[in-house]
């Protein structure tokens, strides 16, 4: 193949990288933007719900189709309760102090991972994608399922985006975020904005974890990646902000697939890293954001 | 912290070296083996302790300058063969200019952003060791050979490979810390340490330079560090890339806040109980991170001040 193919297979392979990206990164923005909780443990979220689509597929049975659908519902309400309950029980009682959250959702991401290795095994299982039709370009031929991820992670984006723009939800959400103490005193139940975000973070994550599953596989271990790309995504787009995240996401998913198609991944993730934490290091506000409150 | 009996103080310390000296001749040959490991990490636990607990700056990428002292140290006596003595100066130098780096680099940041960029130069550090797996080992790690592990005084010699050496050298290390930590939260420094965190826009305003004075306790700690890290590779013979992994960030956290965050006792008392937790449960269930992930949830939770923290609010007020 030539330069040219090879570039456009790599594009092609760091948006799909991109759309799942957005969609997790987009969950950690969220809690931290309306929250101010860096959630350690979203990357778990994420392993839950590829873990949890294998389960239930695999449970159905019949047609790919058919538990593939199943598991793009199940599987985030189930991994939205138990980020509910997690919230409910620990997050809560914490207050939301920063520091305390964290080394919170560091336990959380270890008892995760932990029942997950002892109840789901330490193999990488696949599950089957919906459909496998390839559609021929040119010079290779290329997964319409790969196209369809970037397609539904697009329209989730868009949906969140007029959720959080147009609707009550969102203005309550909106103004959670831009000071709790007033959005209390209007009657905002700042408490259970609180918990819905906190679900539906975690929920955004195990979607885009479902979406991911059938082109690589599900692992326990499988959200540490997802974990650090996403800290990366949204600190360079501004903590908070819907559009830079996915600015970033798409930024950092294409430059990902670029450099790991012609050098090392793991160069690319060394300089990847290194360049995020000179972004925070010298611009905390990211290279897309406004100064956050 | 109060002023009352420094006397006090230091004989409590030097009961507690009286006692780990003791131990080494009562203990079954396991535990001996155990504590030796354990005096070493504590030191580690200390080194974090001194940025957590007095500075209150939460890193979450101390496994980096552990790892400086692992691999200088590591690598100085397997490809360079270097001497035992010089392997360990070289370790802790690795991991004093590292964070004389990382400090001045990082707190140019606050709060979650000094956690997560501490994390992720942690994580380049990581990937940089199985980056250049050629010399590193990768996450295979590498075997110090046992001949190199051997000090020689000119006509003596001292092989770390034997466990009495071993667990004395740990002691001594452990010992040399204790009190040097000791001495410097007892300090003026130390509690110029406190002031800023406790408030750190009011120190500024009362003259102090808020900046070189956690600049240096992050050299500090991250020199302690080191020199756990150092020790390690030498005493136990091993350099492998999971001891730079997110994980060993992690531990020295969950030690110090089960042990008592700024309480230089807590960082030995949270390693061992922490050994002791996980030494018990391990006859029952090999889900030794669940029971630390349950550990950490429950210490934020209901304990946060640890048990030497709590021990110093309800009873003892001239725990230093």
């Amino acid at each position: 193949m030539h330069f040219g193919p090879h570039l456009l297979l790599a594009a092609l392979e760091g948006l799909v990288t991109s759309a799942v990206l957005a969609l997790t990164a987009l969950g950690l923005s969220l809690v931290f933007g309306v929250m101010r909780v860096v959630n350690v443990a979203h990357g778990e979220f994420f392993m839950l719900g590829a873990v949890l689509a294998w389960a239930i597929t695999a449970a159905i049975g019949g047609h790919p189709a058919l538990g593939f659908l199943a598991a793009l519902v199940i599987a985030p309400l189930i991994v939205g309760a138990i980020a509910l309950v997690a919230e409910r029980l620990v997050l809560r009682r914490l207050n939301y102090n920063p520091e305390a959250t964290i080394v919170a959702t560091i336990g959380m991401l270890y008892i995760i991972q932990q029942l997950a290795l002892s109840f789901y095994g330490p193999e990488a299982r696949p599950v089957e994608p919906p459909f496998s039709y390839r559609i021929l370009l040119p010079w290779f031929g290329y997964s319409g399922y790969k196209l369809s991820i970037i397609a539904a992670s697009a329209l989730l984006l868009i949906a969140t985006w007029l959720v959080l723009t147009r609707t009550r939800i969102g203005l309550i959400m909106r103004a959670t975020q831009y000071d709790s103490e007033t959005a209390q005193a209007f009657g905002i139940p700042v408490g259970r904005v609180y918990g819905g975000v906190f679900a539906l973070g975690a929920m955004l994550a195990a979607i885009a974890a479902v979406l991911i599953v059938p082109i690589s596989q599900a692992h326990y271990l499988m959200g540490q990646d997802p974990l650090l790309l996403s800290f990366i995504v949204v600190i360079i787009g501004g903590l908070g902000s819907l559009r830079g995240t996915v600015v970033a996401a798409v930024l950092i998913g294409l430059s990902d697939g670029i450099i790991s198609m012609f050098f090392s991944p793991t160069l690319a993730k060394i300089i990847a890293t290194l360049l995020v934490a000179m972004v925070l290091v010298f611009r905390p506000q990211g290279l897309f954001g406004t100064t956050s409150r | 912290m109060s002023e009352a009996s420094p006397a006090k103080a230091y004989a409590l310390h030097l009961g507690v070296i009286a006692l780990l000296f003791v131990l080494s001749f009562v203990l079954p040959d396991y535990y001996h083996g155990l504590l030796a490991r354990i005096m070493v990490l504590a030191v580690f636990a200390m080194g974090y302790n001194m940025l957590f607990g007095y500075v209150g700056l939460l890193s979450l990428g101390h496994a980096m300058f552990f790892g400086a002292g692992l691999y200088g140290a590591g690598l100085a006596v397997i490809q360079l063969g270097w001497s035992v003595p010089l392997a360990f100066l070289g370790g802790i130098a690795c991991g004093a200019v590292l964070a004389l780096v990382i400090g001045l680099l990082a707190l140019r940041t606050t709060g979650v952003a000094f956690m997560i960029v501490t994390m992720m130069f942690a994580q380049v550090f990581y990937l940089l060791i199985l980056y250049f797996a050629t010399w590193t080992g990768g996450d295979q790690g590498q075997v110090v050979p046992q001949p190199a592990r051997v000090l020689n005084f000119g006509t003596t010699s001292l092989d770390l490979t034997n466990p009495t050496v071993r667990y004395m050298s740990a002691l001594a290390l452990f010992s040399l810390v204790l009190l040097v930590t000791l001495a410097i939260v007892r300090s003026r420094y130390g509690r110029v340490l406190v002031a800023i965190r406790e408030n750190e826009e009011r120190t500024k305003m009362l003259g102090y330079d808020t900046f070189s004075n956690k600049l240096i306790a992050v050299v500090v700690s991250g020199t302690i560090c080191a020199a756990s890290g150092a020790a390690y590779a030498l005493l136990f013979g091993y350099v492998g890339s999971s001891f730079a992994s997110v994980q060993y960030s992690i531990l020295p956290l969950l030690w110090v806040l089960l042990g008592g965050a700024a309480t230089t006792l807590g960082p030995l008392i949270g390693t061992v109980f922490m050994y002791y937790v996980i030494d018990v449960t391990s006859g029952y269930t090999s889900a030794y991170l669940l029971i630390v992930g349950v550990a950490l949830i429950l210490l934020v939770l209901f304990f946060p001040k640890g048990i030497l923290g709590t021990a110093r609010q309800r009873w003892l007020g001239w725990l230093p």
